[in-house]
């Protein structure tokens, strides 16, 4: 990196994008060379910058000074006043009202949202997700070349089982026992599987990883690679993320150039390498086998377990599937050890967890905290509080894997155990919080219209379940059911969860139990008294009385 | 030379373009799928039939792949297609609303295409941006927080 006097950096996250960060970034280039300007100063993108309330921002150091919301016709006059005169451009500020005076990025972090903890997303945002070179200078491949050539592929098998890292994907199983698993499958030939699937609803961590930080992936697959015995690896990447696609094949390329993928990585006997496989859109690819079928040319239609993937994977040899988020965790762990990482979040489920924020909170985004905050904590500090002072009903955690927390539970720490116990489930990291004008009838209607569209197909309790399930919850919205068709809704959720082939069908009964668990009396209401309480289903079959 | 001797020439260089990028393997259908799909607009029969003789794989089997995903559509659509997101989190913020209105501007229900072709309405389950919700996306262009006054202005930007 050669010496420079001013870094700008743009923010490239895909809001950003959206909202004109290429132009702004091509502006700046223009007028930084009209300026004469472009061996003084360096001009970069970068991904998710933890703030988003004024995209895109633009970010100049070594005064770090936060532009934004920075449309590309405000570019000249930013770089005149403060590339050329030395002073901050006046009026192009991003609001400081949460920084007290401080402008530095890392204040913009820690300021605004203070008990965060970045393991996971700790490059994102810093780093040009372009440039394997930045990487390298945030201590990136460190961890593969420490585990290639200090460490034997049992003892990183050892590290990540002590660090206690689970699954993120939704189900929590420890990570180090399904490596442990691959390892010792028969087998010459296997293959290390990243699920970039994201597609549950509310969901977009994983995206920000690949958009903001797509090396840390690249690296944590030849570690998982090595540890397992596998010389191969696939990313099913969702084919809606076009910006996550192109940001990860690119730190392909540049891997293979710089010898971290290939043959004898490290100088090494390890080979390794990587192949993206584009999913051509079905949320039921996210499930594991489903996803092996589809990379193998196929309908995504899950497998029948066992035997697992673990044994029976991708062409039918021992394949570890990991979550993107998992994998993230992977290079840090081996870089700082399993007794650094277990500092953080509980003592079942150490670590960080990266969440969306979303719905009726003032402040909507992406937070990485420890395991086992609360959902008040995290309504109150990070969604700075409801929107419109509004009351907190509950929140869906998320698609199949998640459920419906009642405001009961918003003091029960956030981490796998805890909330088993409490019957409820963490899901994919999705928060969906939701007010006192949130009806619970509509949004079982709207989770369960959901499971009926992407339902695969392929197995009777979940295809014709869904489809009656949806249509049972519409009668209720509409005012025309009656107090039978909520027997006729839960046995129905029991067949769904007892018999369906895989974890969509399983789960598909989650919202209708929670919705009766929790809030019985405002979905009877819909029937008893043919009216919606919050007033939102339009009840239109509903029969006028005789006046 | 007939018309349907041109549209079997261009279905015929999407396939063969297709297929030399990412080969006769079976793992390879869906990558080709995919790209005839953004050639054609669509997967017509005869592409269909063409890409199960190149490959063999029997065209049954390439149907039932064309038909499972989303982004594969094996009608015809209109020139812009546009997607409305109606998972959860955008509904919850104002989605039913503008999915409403949106059917009401463009006189369709979702799936169907306008009679003039220019548009195509597909619902669609959550893609990911739902920290800008309601999204609705037309053809690669995605807008967030979208209200019902806004739809006749992003309309007016498509031909």
């Amino acid at each position: 990196m050669q010496a420079t006097r001013a870094l700008v950096l743009v923010s490239s996250d895909c809001e950003s994008m959206e909202r004109g960060a290429q132009l702004v970034y091509e502006r700046l280039q223009q007028e930084i060379r009209a300026a004469g300007l472009q061996d003084e100063v360096v001009v970069s993108l970068l991904g998710d910058v933890g703030r988003h309330d004024a995209l895109p921002m633009v970010i100049v150091y070594p005064e770090a000074v936060i532009y934004g919301p920075v449309r590309p016709d405000d570019v000249p006059f930013l770089v005149e006043e403060h590339l050329l005169k030395g002073r901050i451009a006046a009026g192009l500020q991003a609001s400081t009202r949460e920084l007290s005076g401080r402008i530095a990025w890392l204040s913009a972090r820690q300021g605004t949202l203070p008990a965060e903890r970045r393991i996971v997303l700790e490059r994102a945002g810093l780093i040009d997700p372009e440039d394997i070179e930045d990487y390298i200078l945030h201590d990136g491949y460190e961890a593969l070349g420490k585990a290639l050539t200090t460490m034997t592929p049992a003892q990183v098998i050892d590290e990540i089982s002590r660090s206690g890292l689970r699954g993120r994907g939704g189900a929590g199983f420890p990570t180090g026992t399904k490596w442990r698993f691959v390892a010792s499958a028969k087998g010459n030939h296997k293959y290390v599987i990243c699920n970039a699937d994201e597609s549950e609803p509310g969901t977009f961590k994983d995206r920000l990883v690949l958009e903001g930080d797509p090396h840390s992936i690249v690296e944590a697959m030849a570690i998982a690679g090595y540890a397992v015995g596998a010389n191969e690896g696939y990313v099913y990447v969702r084919g809606e993320y076009g910006l996550a696609l192109e940001r990860l094949s690119r730190a392909i390329d540049q891997a293979r150039q710089m010898g971290f993928l290939g043959r004898g990585i490290f100088g090494s006997d390890f080979d390794f390498d990587i192949h993206i496989h584009v999913g051509a859109g079905a949320y039921i690819c996210g499930e594991e086998t489903a996803l092996i079928e589809s990379i193998e040319g196929k309908r995504g239609e899950p497998r029948s377990r066992p035997p697992y993937p673990t044994t029976h994977g991708l062409w039918g040899k021992p394949t570890l599937v990991n979550n993107v988020e998992t994998l993230a965790n992977v290079p840090p762990i081996i870089r700082n050890g399993a007794a650094w990482y277990r500092q953080f979040g509980t003592k079942s489920s150490p670590g960080t967890k990266v969440y969306t924020i979303l719905g009726a909170v003032n402040v909507t985004g992406l937070i990485e905290v420890p395991m086992g905050i609360t959902l008040r904590e995290v309504i109150a500090i990070y969604g700075k509080g409801m929107r419109n002072g509004a009351a907190f009903k509950l929140a869906q955690t998320g698609g199949s894997s998640g459920s419906i927390i009642p405001a009961s539970l918003q003091d029960t720490p956030m981490d796998f155990d805890s909330y088993a116990r409490a019957g409820v489930s963490l899901g994919s990291g999705a928060l969906l919080i939701c007010d006192e004008d949130t009806c619970v009838v509509d949004l079982a209607k709207v989770l369960l219209n959901f499971f009926r569209v992407e339902s695969c197909g392929k197995c009777t309790p979940c295809r014709i379940g869904t489809q009656r399930a949806h249509q049972i919850l519409s009668t209720v919205a509409e005012g025309t059911a009656e107090m039978d068709d909520l027997k006729h809704l839960l046995a129905l959720a029991d067949g769904m969860a007892d018999y369906s082939n895989c974890g969509l069908g399983q789960t598909a009964a989650v919202p209708i139990r929670d919705i009766m668990k929790h809030f019985r009396a405002e979905v009877e209401a819909h029937i008893s008294l043919r009216l919606c309480p919050t007033g939102v289903c339009p009840m239109s079959g509903r029969q006028v009385m005789a006046a | 030379m007939s018309s349907t001797a041109r549209l079997d020439e261009k279905v015929y260089t999407a396939v063969q373009q297709a297929i030399q990028r990412h080969g006769r393997e079976r793992e390879g259908l869906i990558p080709i799928l995919s790209e005839v799909n953004r050639a054609l607009g669509y997967l017509s029969p005869e592409a269909l039939s063409e890409i199960s003789r190149q490959m063999r794989v029997p065209k049954s089997q390439v149907f039932s792949v064309a038909s499972f995903y989303r982004m594969l559509s094996t009608k015809p659509r209109g020139r812009h297609v546009i997607q409305f997101c109606e998972s959860a989190p955008c509904h919850v913020v104002g989605g039913r609303e503008v999915w409403q209105a949106l059917q009401d501007e463009l006189g369709l229900q979702s799936g169907e295409t306008s009679a003039d072709g220019r548009w195509t309405l597909v619902t669609t389950s959550c893609l990911g941006v739902c920290a800008v919700g309601p999204v609705v996306i037309v053809d690669n262009d995605i807008y967030g927080n979208v209200n019902r006054a806004q739809l006749p202005q992003i309309l007016a930007r498509y031909e």
